[in-house]
């Protein structure tokens, strides 16, 4: 691989890896308050459609990215509103808030673009070069010469981890994921901190349907979030719950997913196919040989309060 | 304590989904046609179009709703096992995938063979197979302790991209043009019963959805998974259930109906392997076992609820123009309204907060 093509293959990595980060970020801190969503999926999507028409409408990337992140909060907030306000099993409703976030993005689509659904085109979010870090040697084009929304999941990684780690909210937020019956006796809202966390997930799942749409294909294609929600909660299980980890994990899978054009390129004889499953292969793979030293939160997936007869 | 909770857990299973399915599949009706409203269809009119679509004669009913409803009976009947256990197999699309893999690998290596050995043998190549596909989600979850609802997921996609890779390549048609493969051997398809596409798998469905039923409600082995899936723990804790077994027996037979479904999809109605030759019916079967309440002869119920919606809606987009991608919406408003009708009733009856 010349120089050219490594740099132009480290900015796919960052580039698929970004939108892995923000909805996994996210996740981390959903999941560090006891909530699992696997609705992501179709907060992503609907970022992405949200993104799209609203880039389409207003003409700038930036409001698309807005309007992305409002859709991924609302489709959080219908999981929300199940699994937490009715206490409803967290699985059947992510489930369900996935299948409706294709759905009802299908259905939005196709009624405003038609049915056969014309390829759009986007005004699409431009690379910010970083003055002097995007002069780096290899690595500066591609990670300081990317979409601001890349460098959003920069800053949180670093932010959500001192918010965790290192304040009193993120003891609270910890506490409620770990030990909700302790945490209510010391007076925290545990379902309000649920609900908060939730939809700062959906938020920045909207976000990164929106990098999607306008930072990456420049398109909405119905479908086009394809499993990315079902890999970031992997990513999360990966970056064993800590933003910081996270983020390098994300960069990881963005980097397994870049590598799987390389590999196109260099063996012609490999049908691509089996190159497009490789980053499922390599996720479970990498779930099988890591996860032997973490822990998920105590009270992942726990209703609370807890059922009766349970 | 502990067998009181497992009682309150496995007690009456049949007035209350039946109401909370009726409530929540009123609920969703009506919203559904608020949203076709809202999109400025005619609902009154989309609706008429839907159900005689699914019912305007015996023929139709049977050879479109019917025939759409037995992949969904089979996958269901998986989903609803796998949650009784406590297992959340979300990976019945991929499983179904595996099914039909197997299944059209048999009935395209053995064109000779007897349809008596043939037929057979590629419905449990394709259960097997399906089984087969769980292993790496059973392996994790044992071995390494990795929840088997990320798992089974990634396995949906690597089984997707598998048929993709093998429709191009391996066992692409001799005729090389279309990504698919040659059909299979006529001793390898299941006998249509009557005039129409309506053909065997049907009642074999039929058939394991009591089997099961039975199992689930009157064997030792059905009591010792629905007291795992009550509580792992107060089964554990009883002494006399081998938890780790039951789930993996459980796991293993939710993978082997799903891998059916995709056999007796091959088998019944496509006679070949393409991509996207399941329009997500292992998706929609968790939507098909909720509503059933996890019951197996109620599943038979749900899957036909879906059945009619799905032959419905491609009467819909051809009649009144409603594109057929409202059912999967429709499908996660049923999921909703079947968990909150579930949750305000066992609120109701149990008369306090939390229910």
């Amino acid at each position: 691989m010349d120089a050219a093509a490594l740099q132009a293959f480290l900015e796919a990595s960052v580039r698929l890896g970004a939108p892995l980060a923000l909805a996994a970020l996210g996740e981390t801190i959903s999941e560090r308050a006891g909530v699992i969503n696997i609705g992501l999926e179709g907060s992503i999507i609907g970022g992405a459609l949200g993104g799209a028409l609203g880039a389409l409408l207003t003409g700038s990337p930036g409001a698309g990215v807005l309007a992305g992140a409002a859709a991924g909060t609302a489709i959080a907030g219908v999981f929300a509103l199940f699994a937490i306000g009715l206490n409803a099993d967290q699985i059947i409703v992510g489930t369900a808030a996935t299948l409706g976030g294709l759905g009802i993005t299908g259905v939005v689509y196709q009624s405003v673009f038609g049915a056969t659904g014309t390829a759009l085109t986007l005004p699409t979010l431009p690379a910010l070069p970083l003055p002097g870090l995007s002069a780096l040697p290899a690595v500066g084009p591609a990670l300081f010469s990317q979409a601001w929304t890349t460098y959003l999941a920069y800053l949180l990684a670093p932010a959500l981890w001192y918010y965790l780690f290192r304040t009193r909210w993120g003891l609270e937020l910890r506490a409620v994921g770990e030990e909700p019956g302790a945490a209510d006796a010391a007076g925290i809202r545990v379902r309000r901190t649920r609900v908060l966390a939730v939809l700062g997930a959906g938020f920045l799942a909207g976000i990164a349907g929106a990098h999607l749409a306008l930072a990456h294909a420049g398109t909405f294609a119905e479908g086009m979030s394809a499993g990315r929600g079902f890999i970031a909660i992997a990513v999360v299980v990966l970056g064993r719950w800590n933003p910081l980890l996270v983020l390098l994990a994300s960069l990881f899978f963005g980097a397994a997913s870049a590598l799987q054009f390389e590999l196109q390129a260099v063996f012609a004889n490999v049908p691509y196919q089996l190159l497009l499953a490789f980053p499922y292969l390599l996720t479970l793979a990498a779930l099988a040989g890591w996860i032997g030293r973490s822990r998920a939160p105590a009270a992942l997936a726990r209703p609370w309060p807890p059922r009766s007869g349970e | 304590m502990i067998r009181r909770a497992l009682r309150a857990r496995l007690g009456s299973r049949w007035i209350g989904p039946l109401a909370a399915g009726a409530v929540a599949l009123l609920a969703a009706a009506l919203l559904a046609a608020a949203g076709l409203a809202l999109a400025g269809y005619e609902p009154v009119a989309a609706g008429r179009a839907l159900v005689s679509g699914a019912f305007g004669s015996w023929e139709r009913f049977a050879s479109i709703t019917l025939v759409r409803a037995t992949p969904l009976i089979l996958t269901g009947l998986a989903v609803a096992l796998a949650f009784r256990a406590g297992v959340w197999n979300i990976g019945a699309e991929g499983q179904l995938y595996a099914g039909a893999v197997a299944a059209v690998w048999v009935g395209l290596a053995f064109p000779g063979a007897p349809a008596w050995l043939l037929l057979p043998g590629a419905m449990a190549a394709a259960a097997v197979a399906g089984g087969l596909w769980t292993l790496v989600p059973v392996g994790l979850k044992f071995r390494a302790g990795v929840g088997e609802v990320i798992t089974t997921i990634l396995m949906n996609f690597v089984a997707i991209h598998t048929v993709a890779w093998l429709v191009h390549g391996p066992l692409q048609e001799a005729r090389g043009v279309f990504p698919q493969t040659d059909p299979v051997a006529l001793a390898a398809r299941l006998p249509r019963l009557g005039s129409g596409r309506l053909h065997a798998g049907f009642p074999v469905a039929v058939v394991l959805a009591g089997a099961l039923w039975w199992l689930l409600r009157h064997s030792a082995w059905g009591f010792r998974v629905r007291a795992v899936g009550a509580s792992a723990r107060a089964a554990a804790v009883s002494g006399r259930i081998h938890t780790g077994r039951v789930v993996l027996g459980a796991f293993l037979l939710s993978g082997m109906l799903a891998g059916l479904a995709g056999g007796v999809e091959v088998a019944g109605v496509t006679f070949a392997l393409y991509e996207n030759l399941s329009p997500g019916y292992g998706y929609t079967a968790i939507a098909v076992a909720l509503l059933a309440g996890l019951n197996p002869v109620a599943v038979l119920l749900a899957a036909g609820f879906f059945g009619v919606l799905q032959a419905g809606a491609a009467a819909m987009q051809r009649d009144v123009g409603v594109p057929a991608v409202w059912v999967s919406a429709i499908e996660a408003l049923v999921i909703l309204a079947v968990v909150a009708a579930d949750r305000f009733l066992r609120r109701g009856v149990a008369g306090k907060g939390g229910g």
